[in-house]
């Protein structure tokens, strides 16, 4: 085979990927005890991706996690975050009121834990689908890492 | 010279470490002329950098300096290095004169800042005592979420986060819309390979 000179960067990039996803719902999810969030969660996904496509090839990635895929996983995380502000304006409060979600008086919170997770996780879609569209852009425009580029 | 050999010594000899390499890869980005070694030497600047604010208990700070100056934007300017020359030419010297007595200034104006700057942790300080300590004192009870940040960015000012996000989607869709979304050159590369495929078949 010819691309057998980048064997170990393809196995050490395998063993990594995975764990990378991982650290990524972690933070995501330890966001609200932690430091990190949705945004740093969303990078470290994306960045995830973006390793696959530089160890394996660009059209290997676009056939794992596809542009059309990725987009759309952009625009719908935008649609979650503005779908709480939406409910919780449904349930009688304001814009992004996460305590009128489920009607509580001051004190308590699960409607603040719940608006905050759901929101983060449209944060998370968001930025994981900007951030692998713009490596696609420019990625997507040489068609391959030339070997003499390394 | 005693003062070296107090317990307050550590943090501050990691603090000057750190700031040193930070120099030094400056220095070093501005001499190189690969793009290649520029664009690693730039993940690196942001690695220790976020090594610092993590160093000065700036966390959030510096994890997302981490996960996006050394982790994303390092992937993003490879992919845009490979679409121009591999190095920068060679200049003049003394061509930069004019830009770097430009900098020179707004570094000795900046120097001359810091030292009305409150000190680090420094409990009287603007930003001790004004609404972010609001923002400590009453956040258990408004939200019951432990971590004041997540609380402040993700309720207090949701519309203000809903705005980056929208901020974010808007950059990505940019780009994709001045670049293309990749796809044509995905197409582009079965076809080689199909090409290519045929062409080892024949032979």
């Amino acid at each position: 085979m010819k691309s057998d000179h980048h064997v170990i960067l393809r196995v050490i990039g395998k063993c990594f990927i995975p764990l990378i996803v991982i650290y990524g719902f972690y933070v995501q999810f330890h966001g609200e005890v932690g430091p990190g969030g949705a945004f740093q969660a969303g990078v470290v996904l994306a960045v995830a991706i973006i390793l696959h496509s530089l160890t394996f090839g660009l059209a290997t990635t676009m056939r794992a996690v596809p542009p059309v895929f990725a987009r759309t996983l952009a625009a719908v995380g935008v649609l979650i975050y503005v779908g709480v502000g939406f409910w919780s304006m449904m349930q009688g409060g304001l814009f992004l009121e996460y305590q009128a979600l489920f009607g509580e008086p001051p004190g308590g919170h699960d409607g603040q834990h719940a608006g905050i997770i759901i929101v983060e996780l449209g944060v998370l879609f968001a930025v994981t689908g900007a951030m692998i569209t713009i490596f696609y852009a420019l990625a997507g425009r040489v068609a391959e890492i030339r070997d003499e580029d390394w | 010279m005693r003062d070296l050999f107090t317990a307050d010594a550590g943090p501050l000899l990691i603090n000057i470490t750190l700031l040193a390499i930070l120099f030094i890869v400056a220095l070093a980005i501005a001499r190189l002329r690969s793009l290649f070694a520029i664009v690693m030497l730039s993940g690196v600047y942001s690695l220790v950098s976020a090594a610092w604010y993590i160093s000065v208990d700036a966390v959030d700070v510096g994890y997302t300096e981490a996960a996006v100056g050394a982790g994303m934007s390092t992937a993003v300017l490879l992919g845009a290095m490979l679409l121009t020359a591999r190095t920068a030419k060679p200049e003049k010297p003394l061509s930069k004169l004019g830009p770097f007595l430009v900098c020179g200034a707004t570094a000795a104006m900046l120097i001359y800042a810091t030292v009305d700057l409150p000190g680090l942790g420094d409990p009287n300080s603007p930003a001790n005592t004004g609404p972010g300590m609001t923002y400590v004192h009453v956040n258990w009870f408004d939200t019951g979420v432990p971590n004041v940040v997540t609380s402040v960015l993700a309720s207090y000012r949701g519309f203000d986060t809903m705005g980056e996000t929208v901020v974010v989607f808007v950059a990505g869709l940019a780009v994709a819309m001045l670049l293309g979304f990749g796809e044509r050159s995905l197409a582009e590369t079965l076809r080689n390979k199909k090409r290519k495929g045929k062409e080892g078949d024949a032979s």
